[in-house]
C-alpha cells in the first residue's frame, strides 16, 4: 500500500475525468427532459423508462450469472407479487445463498 | 399554498407529513440497498489499494464519481502509467444509463429548489433513483418531498466514500461480497421495484423487451451496452405503445 495520503498527478486527472463524464450523464437527461414539453407519446415512453431501466440493470445479474441466481430471481418474483418487499428480498438472498451451499 | 396544506392534512394518506417524517421513511426504504452497497464499497476499496492507488485517491474518487459498476471497471482496467482515455471513456459508456434515468426523474422534482434538484440530480444513483420513481408511482410526484429525497439520498451517498475508505485502509476486510448473499440483495430489491412498477401499469410488453434485450445484447455484445440499449427498447416500446389520449366520452 502506498502512503495514505499521496495524491498523484494523472490518477486525480483520471479521476477527475471520471466525475466529470458522470456528472454530465446524469445532468444531461434531466436538462433535455426538462425543457420538452414531454406529452403524448413521448410521455408514454417517459412512463415505461422507470421499469424498462430497472429490468435492464439487472436481467444479466438475475439471469446470466448461474442457476442459484436464475433460481432465487424467479422466487424473488413470485415471492414479490404476494409478500411485502422486504420478506419477498429476505426471501431472496436466503435463497441464493442456500443454493450456492447445496452440494451439487 | 395555505390552503392546499388543508387540504392534504385532511386526507387520510396525506403524503406531507412533515421533513423529518419524510426523512426516516426515506432512510428505511433505502435502509436494504445501503447494506447491500456496503460491502461493495469495501471490496472497491480493498481491490483500488492493491492496483496501486492510495486510500485517499480511491476515497477521492467515491466522492466525486459516485458510480459503483464505473469504478468497478475503471479499478479492473487500472495500471500504470494510468490509460487515462480508455478509464474515462469506458466510464462514460458505463454510465450512459444516466441519460436515461435523469430524464425520468425530471418530471417528479417539483416539490424540491432549484439546489435541491440539481443536487438530487447530481448525485442519484441506480438506487437513489429507483427509490424517488417508487415514491411518485405510489404517491405521485407530490410525494417526492425535500425530507424523501435527503433520507434516500444523503447517507447511501455519504456511506459510499466512508466504507470505500475504510475498505482501502483495513485491505481485504471483504473480499467476497458474494459469501453471504449480499451481492443479491440489489437485484432482488430491483425486483421488487420492477414488480411494483408492473402492478401499477401492468407494462408487461415492456418489461420483456427490456429484458429479452438485456439478455441477448449482454450474451453478445462485451461491456455494458445491454444496460443503455434495452434500457432504450423498453421504453420505445411504452412510446410505441400509446394510443392517445383516452377520449372525453369514452
Amino acid at each position: 500500500m502506498g502512503d495514505l495520503f499521496s495524491l498523484q498527478g494523472a490518477t486525480v486527472l483520471t479521476i477527475a475525468g471520471m466525475a466529470l463524464v458522470t456528472w454530465l450523464s446524469r445532468m444531461t437527461g434531466y436538462a433535455l427532459a426538462r425543457r420538452i414539453a414531454i406529452t403524448g407519446r413521448a410521455k408514454a415512453a417517459l412512463e415505461a423508462m422507470p421499469p424498462a431501466i430497472l429490468t435492464a440493470i439487472i436481467a444479466p445479474m438475475a439471469f446470466s450469472e448461474g442457476i442459484a441466481e436464475a433460481v432465487a430471481a424467479a422466487v424473488t418474483v413470485l415471492a414479490a407479487l404476494r409478500l411485502p418487499t422486504l420478506v419477498a428480498v429476505a426471501i431472496g438472498v436466503a435463497t441464493v445463498v442456500l443454493i450456492r451451499q447445496a452440494p451439487f | 399554498m395555505r390552503m392546499m396544506s388543508e387540504t392534504d392534512m385532511q386526507e387520510p394518506n396525506a403524503v406531507r407529513t412533515g421533513f423529518w417524517a419524510d426523512a426516516i421513511r426515506g432512510l428505511i426504504d433505502i435502509s436494504p440497498l445501503m447494506a447491500g452497497a456496503a460491502p461493495f464499497a469495501l471490496l472497491l476499496g480493498s481491490l483500488a489499494v492493491q492496483k496501486g492507488l492510495s486510500p485517499a485517491e480511491v476515497t477521492l474518487m467515491s466522492l466525486s464519481v459516485y458510480a459503483g459498476s464505473a469504478q468497478f471497471i475503471a479499478i479492473d482496467i487500472w495500471q500504470t502509467p494510468v490509460p487515462i482515455l480508455a478509464i474515462v471513456g469506458t466510464t462514460l459508456l458505463v454510465n450512459l444509463r444516466h441519460l436515461l434515468m435523469g430524464a425520468a426523474l425530471a418530471p417528479h422534482l417539483g416539490g424540491l429548489s432549484p439546489l435541491g434538484r440539481v443536487l438530487t440530480v447530481s448525485v442519484h444513483s441506480d438506487e437513489t433513483w429507483a427509490m424517488a420513481l417508487r415514491r411518485a408511482q405510489a404517491f405521485g410526484s407530490v410525494g417526492v418531498t425535500p425530507g424523501y429525497i435527503f433520507g434516500v439520498f444523503v447517507l447511501f451517498y455519504l456511506q459510499w466514500p466512508f466504507w470505500t475508505c475504510i475498505g482501502a485502509i483495513s485491505g481485504g476486510l471483504v473480499s467476497d461480497p458474494a459469501a453471504f448473499g449480499f451481492d443479491f440483495v440489489f437485484p432482488a430489491v430491483f425486483i421488487t421495484l420492477v414488480i411494483g412498477f408492473w402492478r401499477a401499469s401492468r407494462q408487461t410488453l415492456v418489461v420483456a423487451v427490456s429484458l429479452g434485450t438485456a439478455l441477448l445484447v449482454h450474451h453478445f455484445v462485451d461491456g455494458v451496452w445491454y444496460i443503455f440499449v434495452a434500457g432504450l427498447a423498453g421504453t420505445l416500446t411504452g412510446g410505441f405503445l400509446y394510443k392517445g389520449e383516452a377520449p372525453a366520452h369514452g
